[in-house]
């Protein structure tokens, strides 16, 4: 027997179109955040509070957020490298074959994000690091901020002088999270395509973390840098080279707004099917959707799996010229700004889809229920990974067979056939 | 492998040799070669036939090509008389050295191209070819049943449906093809799999004219690419390379006007599109090397048009100083550049992008700008567009015709750019393997009339020209083989 209860009330304080198009379609009605709410779209500072110790706020059964309470556990660039180097230890330790490691000590299956070292704290291992290869490059990135700011590129120690705790001129740097910088190797030899470089931004949604249950959105995009590509020293100031994130690509001088510099997804399967033949394509496709699972399957043990929660996270991949996908960083936010007319659309649906995933019919929510949509709620979404069903194959943790067959795990294509298959995955 | 060895006997020469042609494959690279050139040149005419008879067999289609070259000569001189810039002039040494360092990445040029104009639209192409008219044939001032209803007013043969099922009867219901046998739903088994592995045998066997039957079924996205290069017998030798770069340095060394045609062109069109403008700067790479590569000199045996003369500044009217302009003899339009941008989807290696244009050029897209009476030049296209329309659906075309919405006013641009820019690109790249495949464009006046079938119940509801735009504004949802394959095989007539 359900009570036949009123219209969702919502709450947001992102002011953003495509989220209160999406809220008033739905007949959903906006209240204020002191009143009585179902829905709650909030930024990741409203997060802190409302799961914060000291205000200790106390969901009802039908309220639902949009974060998870410990997100940055995968959406700070520190806590992200911390976590999945835990998660390899961890299967090192229980003799998994998937922390299996190459003759140089590379782990073969679990190597998907650039070597990162935390400063200050880790800036003597990462001198070490950096004499190994003293022509290398690295990406410094703050680990607090988003939307590319604050992030430089440097190629000689000098330039990290202040990071370094024996140098008599810096003042020790607290650990506070707005000091704290994250260092990367920079992927020096991304794929380039028209000779420009891109990263690939793909939205995952997550719907619980144990049993985890992950969603891919089958429409992801390239974003291209406006200047081409070259990883001559003398251009390492020049940030529309170097970084893709369209905020900083936008004042570029050749920011073009029809298109924004953006490619589908699609076009770029279409591109590597045809220049480089189907095998390697979907290994490569295949490979993507590994590493988002396993960046997830790292968070999932310390995440607070609150069942009022779920999160739609942006991830930006960069691909080499190797084919190899990297996984650079996860927004817990992904931006909902509209660059162009396709872009608009795009973030509509995707804030659509979301919805029809998280808050089922539409209806006031219940935390209680299974958070097992139907197939065909799913709009553009793919389920990426479903714990909780490849469990009941019975062969999660088997991995006998490493040579290509399926570990029992329901994944996806992810070709805009949106045909699903299970993914082969070493 | 050599025939340079001591067995070798005199007596036996000529078999030793054919047996070597056969194993070191070059049987087989004549072959295609061979093929290539039956595919390109028309069959031999009257041997009493005179030169002319070749590039276009009717006086008045001639006639009227000429004037239009006329006119657009004389846009381009006086576009260049205006603002005072020479057709042709050497590079100062520093400007070369600057174009040399930026050739990858000419798109961040940014020159001042507002003072150019393209030499010409298709629209303004299109208004010459709907006042052809052949003079031995009595047309009447008022149109009648018995006249064509449409725009083209010249009695050219056109195929009809029942022909058109047989030319093209590999598209038929019963026949697998790529771009609706491959769709999500249907498995791979049935006709996906098999149809890549044949394709993978037609590649392994390097044989052209396997490879031109083949793509009528479709290419396989991961085989495209060397399947069109067999087809057009493109193999980016050592000699192919060293021409492109040859022509690389010809563009380095002189500037010409018809390069600012072209960064506007680009500009204009490529730049601005969803799928291309990542390829922004290969489309210069390629074209303006293009307009220096005076090989493409030749097709003009078998097309309509002559390419035009110019003179060394100071020596009009004297022969010794003549020269071709631009070298290559094509001038460009708005929207030239759309013929390469589909190709930078299959060829990222710059000399072989080029090497498949040019070809592509030489076969089939000077046909759609230039006037004749082949059967795939573009006024034989519109005919049978219009013919199509008015045949099959004759309450649509009387409809559009009485609101001023003449249909060929629509979907005149879709031919001339062989759809490039308004279709989704996997599906442009599926009607190109037909037009390789059936070495025709009559599809792309197939495709042009099955669009309007599909969305002819809006078009009936319209009242404008705009309005019909409107409703034929974005073809990039369409489908173009199920398209196709309803309008020729499963439409009832």
């Amino acid at each position: 027997l359900r009570i036949m209860a009123g219209k969702v009330k919502w709450v947001t304080d992102i002011e953003k179109s495509v989220l209160i198009n999406n809220f008033e379609k739905r007949g959903w009605i906006q209240v204020a955040e002191n009143e009585d709410w179902n829905f709650y779209w909030m930024s990741v500072q409203t997060i802190r509070n409302v799961f914060s110790v000291e205000t200790g706020y106390r969901l009802s059964d039908d309220q639902i957020v949009n974060h998870f309470p410990n997100h940055y556990e995968l959406t700070r660039k520190d806590l992200m490298v911390k976590n999945i180097k835990r998660y390899r230890k961890e299967l090192e330790k229980e003799g998994s074959p998937l922390a299996e490691k190459d003759e140089n000590g590379k782990y073969i299956y679990l190597d998907f994000v650039p070597v990162t070292f935390m400063l200050p704290a880790d800036y003597n291992l990462f001198v070490e690091e950096f004499r190994k290869n003293p022509s290398s490059t690295w990406i410094m990135k703050p680990c607090g901020k988003a939307q590319g700011k604050g992030i430089f590129l440097i190629n000689k120690l000098s330039q990290i002088k202040k990071w370094s705790r024996d140098s008599k001129t810096s003042s020790f740097v607290s650990q506070s999270s707005k000091e704290a910088y994250v260092i990367s190797l920079y992927i020096n030899n991304p794929l380039l395509i028209g000779g420009k470089k891109f990263d690939l931004r793909l939205y995952v949604l997550v719907s619980t973390y144990r049993p985890l249950r992950c969603y891919m959105y089958k429409l992801g995009f390239c974003r291209f840098c406006t200047v081409k590509y070259t990883p001559s020293t003398s251009e390492l100031d020049n940030m529309f080279v170097h970084l893709t994130n369209v905020a900083i690509q936008k004042h570029g001088d050749d920011y073009n707004h029809i298109h924004g510099g953006k490619w589908t997804v699609s076009n770029l399967r279409l591109y590597l099917e045809s220049t480089r033949g189907k095998e390697v394509t979907n290994k490569l496709f295949d490979e993507i959707h590994w590493i988002i699972v396993q960046s997830l399957k790292a968070v999932a043990p310390v995440m607070n799996n609150d069942k009022h929660c779920f999160e739609c996270y942006g991830y930006d991949i960069i691909i080499d010229d190797k084919l190899k996908p990297w996984l650079i960083e996860v927004n817990a936010s992904p931006s909902l700004t509209s660059s162009t007319a396709n872009d608009r659309i795009l973030k509509y649906n995707l804030i659509n889809d979301t919805l029809n995933i998280a808050v089922p019919n539409g209806e006031i929510p219940d935390c209680k229920w299974n958070k097992s949509p139907p197939k065909e709620v799913l709009g553009n979404y793919e389920v990426l990974y479903d714990e909780e069903m490849a469990q009941n194959d019975g062969s999660d943790r088997d991995l006998r067979n490493r040579s290509g067959q399926s570990t029992g795990v329901k994944g996806i294509r992810a070709r805009d056939s949106g045909k699903p298959a299970l993914t082969t995955w070493k | 492998v050599s025939l340079h060895k001591p067995e070798i006997k005199l007596e036996s020469l000529k078999e030793d040799i054919k047996d070597f042609l056969k194993t070191s494959g070059w049987e087989k690279k004549l072959q295609n070669a061979v093929y290539s050139e039956l595919n390109v040149f028309p069959s031999p005419c009257h041997p009493a036939a005179p030169p002319e008879h070749m590039k276009e067999p009717l006086a008045y289609m001639r006639k009227a090509q000429g004037s239009w070259e006329k006119r657009i000569l004389k846009s381009l001189n006086s576009m260049c008389t205006e603002l005072s810039i020479p057709l042709a002039q050497k590079r100062p040494v520093s400007e070369q050295k600057e174009l040399l360092n930026k050739w990858n990445e000419m798109g961040t040029d940014e020159p001042d191209l507002s003072l150019f104009r393209p030499v010409y639209a298709p629209k303004d192409f299109l208004e010459v070819l709907m006042n052809l008219r052949n003079p031995n044939y009595e047309n009447g001032e008022q149109p009648s049943f018995r006249n064509h209803l449409g725009l083209i007013q010249v009695p050219l043969k056109v195929k009809d449906i029942p022909e058109l099922k047989e030319n093209f009867s590999e598209l038929g219901l019963n026949i697998g093809q790529l771009g609706i046998d491959d769709s999500a739903q249907v498995p791979p088994e049935f006709f996906e799999n098999e149809h890549v592995r044949v394709g993978q045998k037609v590649l392994a066997e390097q044989d052209s004219a396997a490879a031109q039957q083949y793509v009528r079924q479709g290419c396989p996205t991961a085989l495209r690419a060397d399947l069109w290069a067999l087809i057009l017998n493109i193999s980016n030798q050592p000699e192919d390379i060293l021409y492109y770069e040859q022509l690389k340095s010809n563009v380095i060394q002189h500037d010409l006007l018809v390069d600012s045609l072209i960064y506007k062109d680009v500009k204009l069109t490529a730049s601005n599109d969803d799928y291309y403008f990542v390829f922004e700067d290969y489309l210069y790479q390629v074209l303006l090397c293009f307009s220096r590569d005076t090989s493409v000199l030749e097709h003009f045996a078998y097309s309509s048009a002559t390419p035009p003369k110019s003179y060394i500044r100071g020596k009009a009217g004297m022969e010794e100083y003549a020269v071709f302009y631009p070298p290559n003899g094509v001038i460009p339009f708005h929207g030239f550049s759309m013929y390469v941008a589909p190709l930078c989807f299959l060829y990222h290696e710059p000399s072989k992008l080029y090497q498949i244009f040019r070809e592509m050029y030489v076969r089939f897209f000077f046909r759609l700008h230039s006037i004749s009476s082949h059967p795939s030049g573009i006024v034989s296209l519109c005919l049978l567009f219009e013919t199509l329309l008015q045949t099959h659906l004759p309450q649509l075309f009387y409809h559009l015709r009485e609101i001023g919405a003449q249909p060929l006013r629509i979907s005149f641009k879709w031919m001339v750019r062989a759809f490039s820019g308004y279709l989704a690109t996997d599906q442009l790249l599926l009607l190109w393997d037909r037009i390789l495949g059936y070495n025709s464009l009559e599809i792309l006046a197939v495709l042009a009339a099955a669009v309007f079938a599909f969305r002819a119940v809006n078009l009936m509801e319209v009242t404008s020209l705009a309005a019909a735009e409107a409703v034929l504004a974005d073809l990039s949802t369409l489908k173009v083989m199920p398209l196709l394959q309803i309008f020729l095989f499963a439409t009832v007539t």
